[in-house]
């Protein structure tokens, strides 16, 4: 039975009891205790920075050039915070409340609960460190509204609120490392977990330049090395985002919570070719004022604006009224697909839908009219005054569309369809961070806990920050306090040993595969089964089907890949190698996980189990549980569950009728 | 937007590792779709490599959206390509025409040396930052967001120099390969802030003495920094840096 | 920090640059000033007494040593600068296309090889006679100032003398147009208004200054002042 050792009493006093009562390292012992953090996104710059100031020796490790590039840095919107500067009602219940319903009930209520706790906390520190914010004029911070909820609590920086958050913490990570507190390791890449006796005690991590394994020893591991979208080949993720240290510990006894719970982005730019590597996704505040729409008829050719108005299906606001184009991140992705699948796609790969800002364009136009106390205006002029208004709240992206797609989308309405984005699941961890390997915690995005089902927008940089500043602080104090005893370990250990001749033996496995097609192209096939198979909506047979696909697609990579290079210096396509086989392993759990879960919730969709209007069909008598997966050998995973109870929220259908 | 297929000849630095001497090679590609960005044309580049049993050519890149900073490819002469505010992932292929020939270096600069092919070691720019690109504030001492007001304008011209990536398109055309607009950027974004003023005289004297350390040249404001910049940040930020280091240095106390 | 540290470092080195360019932009002023006195169409008098005045009066004497101190000064660490800067790219790139920057002021190392030049040149036709060998001949209106103007109008006599001076003003209207704005820039003017109005004082000055010294030669040449 899984224990997620979350503390007794009631909600909303379980965090500060911990706090107050939870064992402490005095400062003398912490100088003797190391840490290893791995990715430097924000949860893994900001539990570095934490805990370096907090007098650990930490060891941080990232794959990129510097720890200012993890792919924190790319996100748009914001980050929500329970601050109610606005007086609309907000408050932490309501943040909890809004996360827990948002993620479809499958979240953990006290993870969420301290989540929304401490998200003020995040804001309060971000201001202290420099982050600029956005403001009125005068001169406080300003809120928007986000997709899931009814308060106006994200705080951003224009559309690059996870860049300015990323830099805050890497500048925090960059002083201690001038402090000598944290010790920087970029272009590593962890490869092995080392456990000794049961607990976590250290890694084996690739110098990618010079390509030689190094042994480093810690007193505890911290993973946060962010999510696994990029198994599905194409996503929003970085090219370099991987599951490889997250699958390591996997293997070394960490389990994999809620594998198949992916999340679809509505708005991203379409797939224009094979030659496509990457996705690129348009901020969800694109919703607030475009209408999405296909033509009603099928196959329909023409240009979008010989489409006359009565000629258009804005699908979203016929089939959910009360949310309009606005419905939650599931919904819009789904019923895009439900359209192009039935043939009303548009563009060349009839693999989109519009997203049309011409009515956004003439309301701001005459808006503006009004304004300027202009009363005799033509229709030129009010579409001029309505482009510039769309261009100031909305310009960076739609130059960003017109970079990638050639098109002016102040002309011609954008194409949008939905892409893979973000990963709910991730290892299982209990409520200190912890996974089920002791001294192995998993923080942001690689952890399973605080979004269930479905992540809310704004959400993610919250989680991040919240289990880096101010969680694991907490928590790795409660484990190591028992650690002080333990001297550091050599590295010339036999488990050391064993683990590096694990890594090194694996690479050189690869290196001498020497077949004849390139890691690229497996996971490209392998991308194509997952979201063919596993991705916007599932159903048994598929995902039955999928499940061998990837067996055979494992086998003949490991028979037929061909990796050019050398072992002994930088080798993008070995490193590229080694993700790729991880991610192979993954998909097939993924897979299993899905075929498991024999209902539909949130980003989990199974055709066998929806409504009659097609809206997803949860199953709370039979899988109010997370699936926590033990690996145990080649293709066999153990299913341990670990039973969520609602003490305080009552789960309900969600609807957006 | 009509779309049309190209084939083009790419003439690559190549160079094996930090000791080698390197030199350009010339390959040719075919079918090149204009849609594609200017990395896909690499990556098909790339497998073509791969598939003829050649090493592929190494190139930093990771988020592909223009903000990680990792692309420094420079391209005909320009760091990031022909097109004005865009980073080497947000280039598309549009930008050439059929018969083209592309010229790509890696970032040149004694501050960058080479790591392979087209992947320079730019750590110094996190030795800089380290120097006191930041704001000390431990974790837990932070008062109310909402206590400290910050005008508005401020706050912008502030997020304006933040927007920096670091990515040393900067470093890369500037004839002295001089680091002054990433530092200037930094100094900008604090030295706006009422959080940035108590380590406003050290700053931006350490930063600067590290960037010399680092060897980066000195700013002569030929302005080229400011055109190529991705994220267009402005050069006033060199001079806002010049004017918090004459303020810091003058007044010092030794 | 000390002012060693402070003047040796890259911003440091700088503002010696600009500081000694805008006093030898002051120089300019007055220089030019003076020589203007040329087309006072009185054959040369009030130019002879204002060169009189300035190889007489002990103050500027001591204030022309500052002068040449400032040209040494500007000289070095301009040289010392260009060289530093020219090593920090190592492998140059094979595509230099100069991109986003004017050529002059990526040329200011050059076009200050050329101002040297003119300046040797310059003090060997007017400033060796006048103060060194004094070998000028007197002043109709009073034997004890020298005719300056007269050997100017013999100097600009010859084409090839007159054509290098026009180039050696060329030189300055671009090493000008460049050092002045930046200057300012290196004292940390970052506020665009102010930056705005310096710039076009900038350029006003450095075609102003540069053609009205060029003109000097010229109109001698062609007979325009006797």
């Amino acid at each position: 039975m899984l224990d997620a050792k979350i503390p007794a009493g009631p909600l909303d006093q379980k965090w500060s009891k911990y706090k107050s009562t939870c064992k402490l390292v005095n400062p003398a012992n912490k100088r003797k205790l190391e840490i290893i953090v791995i990715g430097t996104g924000l949860a893994g710059a900001s539990a570095a920075a934490s805990l370096g100031e907090l007098g650990y020796k930490v060891k941080a490790f990232c794959f990129q050039d510097s720890p200012r590039r993890a792919h924190s840095i790319a996100a748009q919107g914001g980050i929500n915070a329970a601050k109610n500067y606005q007086n609309d009602g907000d408050s932490t219940y309501r943040l909890f409340y809004d996360t827990i319903k948002g993620g479809d009930y499958r979240a953990r209520e006290a993870n969420v609960h301290r989540l929304a706790e401490v998200s003020a906390n995040i804001i309060d520190q971000c201001v202290a460190q420099g982050v600029p914010f956005a403001r009125e004029y005068g001169g406080l911070l300003s809120n928007r509204s986000f997709g899931g909820t009814q308060v106006q609590r994200t705080f951003y920086a224009a559309g690059q609120t996870g860049q300015q958050l990323l830099i805050g913490a890497y500048q925090a990570l960059e002083r201690q490392v001038a402090l000598g507190n944290v010790k920087m390791y970029s272009r590593h890449e962890m490869l092995e977990v080392v456990v000794i006796d049961g607990k976590a005690r250290g890694i084996i991590a690739r110098d990618l330049v010079s390509g030689k394994l190094e042994r480093h020893f810690g007193h505890a591991v911290l993973l946060c090395s962010g999510g696994y979208g990029n198994v599905f080949y194409l996503s929003t993720n970085a090219m370099g985002s991987n599951v490889t240290a997250a699958w390591k510990a996997h293997k070394k006894g960490a389990y994999f919570g809620n594998p198949c719970m992916t999340q679809i982005h509505p708005t991203c730019i379409p797939v224009s070719g094979d030659h496509q590597s990457k996705l690129t996704l348009m901020s969800e505040s694109l919703r607030n004022d475009g209408r999405i729409w296909v033509p009603k008829k099928q196959n329909d050719t023409r240009r979008p604006n010989e489409i006359a108005e009565e000629e258009r299906d804005y699908y979203l606001e016929r089939r959910y009224p009360a949310f309009g184009n606005l419905v939650p991140r599931d919904v819009a992705s789904r019923a895009a697909k439900e359209r192009c699948d039935a043939g009303y796609g548009v563009g060349s790969s009839r693999q989109a839908v519009y997203l049309d800002y011409a009515d956004a364009i003439q309301r701001y136009g005459k808006i503006e009219l009004g304004k300027q106390g202009l009363d005799t205006a033509d229709a030129a002029t009010i579409t001029r005054l309505g482009k510039e208004v769309v261009k100031e709240k909305y310009g960076n992206l739609f130059d960003m569309y017109e970079k990638i797609t050639g098109e002016n989308p102040y002309e011609v309405p954008m194409r949008i369809y939905p892409a893979v984005h973000y990963t709910m699941g991730g290892l299982w961890v209990d409520y200190n961070l912890m996974t089920t390997v002791p001294g192995l915690y998993a923080l942001g995005e690689a952890n399973f806990s605080d979004h269930g089902a479905n992540r809310l927008g704004a959400s993610a940089l919250m989680q991040g920050l919240a289990d880096g500043y101010f969680v694991i602080p907490y928590t790795i104090g409660d484990y190591l306090a028992d650690e002080i005893r333990t001297a550091n370990i050599p590295t010339d250990h036999p488990a050391f040993v064993a683990a590096e001749k694990e890594v090194s033996d694996r690479i050189n496995k690869l290196m001498g595969i020497n077949g004849s097609q390139s890691v690229e192209s497996f996971h490209k096939r392998l991308g194509k089964i997952m979201w063919d198979k596993c991705g916007m909506a599932r159903n048994a047979k598929g995902l039955q089907e999928a499940i061998q696909e990837i067996r055979a697609l494992r086998e003949e990579f490991w028979k037929d890949v061909r990796i050019p290079g050398a072992v002994a210096e930088y080798n993008p396509e070995l490193d590229k190698a080694n993700r790729v086989a991880d991610f192979m392993e993954l998909g097939e759990l993924m897979c299993m996980d899905a075929l498991d879960r024999n209902e539909s919730c949130g980003g989990h969709f199974r055709e066998e189990f929806q409504t009659e209007e097609g809206e997803a069909l949860r199953d709370d008598a039979n899988y109010m549980y997370v699936s926590a997966w033990q690996y145990a050998g080649t293709n066999n995973w153990q299913l341990h569950k670990e039973p969520l109870n609602y003490e305080v929220v009552k789960p309900s259908q969600r609807s957006y009728k | 937007m009509e779309h049309y297929n190209m084939n083009l000849t790419v003439e690559v630095w190549r160079q094996k590792n930090k000791d080698d001497k390197g030199g350009f090679k010339s390959y040719k590609v075919k079918d090149i779709s204009s849609e594609m960005s200017f990395l896909e044309m690499f990556d098909v580049l790339n497998e073509q490599l791969v598939h003829n049993g050649e090493e592929p050519i190494a190139f930093d890149h990771d988020c592909r959206e223009g903000i990680c900073g990792a692309c420094s490819m420079y391209i005909n002469g320009k760091p990031h390509g022909p097109w004005a505010a865009t980073t080497t992932c947000q280039l598309h292929m549009r930008a050439f025409k059929d018969g083209d020939t592309i010229v790509v270096e890696p970032w040149r600069a004694k501050a960058f040396p080479v790591i392979k092919d087209l992947v320079t070691d730019r750590s110094a720019f996190d030795r800089i930052i380290a120097a006191g690109g930041y704001v000390s504030v431990n974790t837990g001492n932070a008062v109310d967001g909402n206590s400290l007001p910050i005008e508005k304008e401020k706050a912008d011209s502030a997020f304006a120099a933040a927007a920096c990536i670091g990515c040393g398109a900067c470093v890369a055309i500037c004839k002295n390969s001089s680091a002054n607009l990433f530092i200037g950027a930094k100094v900008s974004h604090l030295a706006l802030l009422p959080q940035g003023e108590p380590e406003r005289r050290t700053r931006v004297i350490n930063m600067i003495e590290q960037a010399d350390k680092e060897g980066f040249g000195a700013c002569t404001v030929t302005g080229a920094c400011e055109a190529v910049c991705p994220k267009e940040i402005s050069i006033a930020n060199i001079a806002r840096l010049n004017k918090e280091y004459m303020n810091a240095s003058f007044s010092s106390d030794k | 920090m000390t002012w060693k540290q402070v003047f040796t470092s890259t911003i440091g080195q700088k503002l010696v640059m600009g500081l000694t360019g805008l006093f030898l932009i002051s120089f300019l002023v007055v220089h030019v000033g003076l020589n203007a006195c040329i087309w006072a169409d009185d054959g040369g008098k009030m130019f002879n007494q204002g060169a009189h005045f300035m190889g007489s009066m002990v103050v500027i004497r001591i204030m022309e040593i500052g002068l040449f101190i400032g040209f040494f000064i500007h000289i070095i660490q301009g040289y010392a600068l260009t060289a530093y800067n020219n090593s920090r790219r190592g492998t140059a790139y094979r595509v230099n296309k100069g991109y986003g920057s004017k050529w002059y002021s990526r040329s200011m190392g050059l076009l200050g090889t050329l101002l040297l030049l003119f300046l040797i040149m310059h003090i060997w036709h007017f400033w060796v006679p006048s103060r060194i060998t004094q070998d000028l001949p007197e002043a109709s209106y009073n034997p004890e100032h020298h005719d300056l103007f007269s050997r100017m109008i013999l100097v600009f006599q010859d084409p090839i003398v007159v054509v290098l001076y026009v180039l050696g003003c060329i030189s300055l209207a671009y090493h000008l147009a460049h050092g002045f704005k930046a200057a300012f820039r290196t004292f940390g003017v970052h506020n665009s208004r102010y930056y705005s109005t310096i710039k076009a004082v900038g350029y006003a000055f450095s075609v102003i200054v540069p053609l009205a010294f060029a003109m000097m030669p010229v109109s001698m040449y062609l007979g325009w002042v006797k």
